[in-house]
């Protein structure tokens, strides 16, 4: 029987203020998986992150780390976790190199094997050049990659990312997603969260939806997906238009006099749509997808308030 | 862990602690210095030359135990609760809150931090008494207890402050207000003897009084109150502070939201 990396259970919290963060938050993470944790602003990703991670106490509910309960059992629960937060914690006044060198020492990992896998990390994360200088003396993009090797030294089964690549250039975001997937392809468990949804959509396999404390959505990317009954196309014409044609029951909208919103159901092909278009004489010159998918359904789902219409935007 | 994890996680703080003060000597070896050549130039030379004897001892040779254990009694204070408030404030205590490190390690660990400031500094100012006053030990085991659990006292006393504190206004309530006092009202530049009955009587409820002059004792063989007694008050309150900083560290006080 194999247990999951993650298992969270009807996980409350309320901060000492009275804010109540989460209601229920239920997670189930298979061990090996690339799992995304999305939601909107204040929803409770980094407050259930915290609680995994120790950092905050939770009111009540129950987490298990590869099946070691984080109160019965916290020390081999944490020796298992990695955690990249969402805001720096790194003491600016110490050097690259001594911060991951000492966050090592902290896990009980001798000085010696500390500094062969800093290199290691350092040098996967473009970071070794930099390895003497002080952590306040890097970029944006440079802290959030300390973090993430000073997540690594310790080797945790399970990597919690929380917002890793806001702030990130385009470039070191793309080599950052192919580190991720070759860690992922190691072995380790990844937890994502981003609000970059074309990052979920095609890093993860499974995804969980948080808004407002309760988990709305669980499952795995292709079924969310699939539930996209609509897709919505931009078309740029090489003629310019009045008013919106009449094309069967696809629904069109007119932008500007040059480009056209189609949308298209999961029933519907794009031929006959194209078809249509051929015999009034309308010229396509390119095309593209509105938005990705995952994020057309996430605003709707957003939209309407519940997790039960995922009808698409509707063009 | 096991215990050679332990051993690993406490040298790393330990070490992180010192080279912490040790990087920023001007402003953590060099200010007590300074102050301490002060104290034994005015109260020591000039006044103290005006001075008659106490328990048979020059004035200038009277303060310097005083002194010198004022200097451990701040500065490892000052040490742990600089170093865990600025880690409670730049977030990065998180760095130990999520590794499986027990309480105690961290504790211990602070602790280490702060005895080293206080025992750096203590041995700086000995040296610089030295140009002042005949240095004599009386008792090398009893100035070294008095001068290493004092210093331990403090440390932990800097970690529930600073564990408390939520500005650092609040890390310099409790130095100003109570620790400078007592260490002042402690028989630094006198013997409780030379006071009114109704405040010796004070007196013996400070508990800096018992350390200055256990202390005193074991440089120079004279002390206001019993040595043993001395002795046993700084165990009991180290183990009331300890227990008292465990428990705040386990609750997550100050750190945990
Ligand atoms: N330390 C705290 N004290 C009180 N309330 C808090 C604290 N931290 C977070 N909250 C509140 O808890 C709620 C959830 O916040 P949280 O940071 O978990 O959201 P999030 O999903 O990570 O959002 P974001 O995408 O903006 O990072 C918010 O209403 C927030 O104001
Ligand atoms: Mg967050």
């Amino acid at each position: 029987m194999s247990v999951n990396a993650l298992k969270i259970e009807n996980l409350k919290k309320t901060y000492r203020n009275g804010t109540v963060a989460l209601h229920g938050v239920n997670l189930d993470v298979m061990e090996g998986d690339f799992f995304a944790l999305l939601g909107p602003n204040g929803a409770g990703k980094s407050t259930t992150i915290s609680i995994i991670s120790s950092l905050t106490n939770k009111t009540t509910g129950k987490v298990q780390v590869f099946g070691h309960d984080i109160d019965q059992d916290p020390a081999t629960a944490r020796s298992m976790i990695g955690l990249v937060p969402q805001e720096f914690n790194f003491n600016i006044f110490e050097p690259v190199i001594e911060i991951l060198i000492n966050q090592a020492g902290f896990y009980g990992i001798s000085r010696k094997v500390a500094t062969r896998r800093a290199e290691k990390y350092l040098r996967k994360l473009e970071l070794w050049d930099k390895r003497f200088d002080m952590a306040k003396e890097l970029s944006g993009g440079m802290k959030r990659r300390l973090m993430i090797a000073r997540a690594l030294v310790h080797e945790p089964k399970l990597l919690i990312l929380d917002e890793p690549t806001a702030g990130v250039d385009i470039e070191i975001r793309h080599s950052m997603w192919t580190f991720m997937r070759e860690i992922n392809a190691s072995g380790t468990t990844i937890i994502l969260t981003t609000h970059y949804l074309e990052e979920a959509e095609s890093l993860c396999n499974h995804i969980a939806i948080i808004d407002k404390g309760v988990t709305i959505e669980h499952t795995s990317m292709r079924t969310l997906l699939d539930r996209l009954r609509v897709e919505t196309f931009v078309l740029y014409l090489e003629e310019p238009l009045s008013e919106a044609p009449i094309c069967g029951d696809y629904p069109l909208k007119l932008v500007d006099s040059n480009t056209l919103e189609v949308g298209v159901a999961h029933s519907q092909t794009l031929n006959e749509f194209f078809h249509l278009l051929s015999e009034r004489n309308i010229q396509v010159l390119s095309m593209r997808n509105k938005t990705n998918r995952l994020e057309q359904l996430f605003v709707t789902m957003m939209r309407d308030g519940n997790a039960e219409n995922y009808s698409g935007v509707q063009a | 862990m096991n215990f050679s994890q332990q051993l690993i996680a406490f040298n790393t703080i330990m070490v992180k602690e010192y080279l912490r003060f040790i990087r920023i000597w001007v402003q953590t070896i060099i200010p007590p210095v300074i102050t301490m050549a002060l104290y034994f130039v005015i109260f020591g030379q000039l006044i103290g030359s005006q001075i008659g004897d106490i328990d048979g001892y020059r004035y200038m040779d009277y303060i310097v135990p005083g002194l010198i254990l004022m200097a451990v009694i701040t500065n490892s204070y000052s040490n742990v609760v600089s170093s865990f408030f600025s880690a409670k404030f730049q977030k990065n205590i998180e760095e130990m809150i999520i590794s499986p490190l027990p309480n105690y390690i961290i504790l211990a660990g602070y602790i280490s931090g702060g005895v080293a400031r206080g025992v750096t500094v203590g041995i700086t100012v000995t040296v610089v008494s030295m140009f002042f006053s005949d240095f004599q030990i009386h008792s090398l085991g009893i100035t070294l207890a008095v001068f290493v659990l004092t210093s331990i006292l403090f440390s932990i006393a800097g970690l529930i402050n600073a564990a408390y504190a939520r500005s650092f206004d609040d890390i310099t309530i409790i130095p100003t207000f109570v620790l400078t006092p007592l260490t002042y009202l402690g028989g630094i530049f006198y013997s409780i003897k030379m006071l009114p009955v109704f405040c010796q009587t004070f007196s013996m409820a400070n508990p800096i009084m018992y350390m200055i002059n256990a202390f005193r004792y074991g440089l120079l063989g004279v002390s206001d109150i019993d040595v043993t007694t001395a002795l046993v008050i700084i165990v009991a309150f180290i183990i009331i502070l300890f227990t008292l900083a465990l428990s705040l560290l386990n609750k997550g006080v100050g750190i945990k939201p």
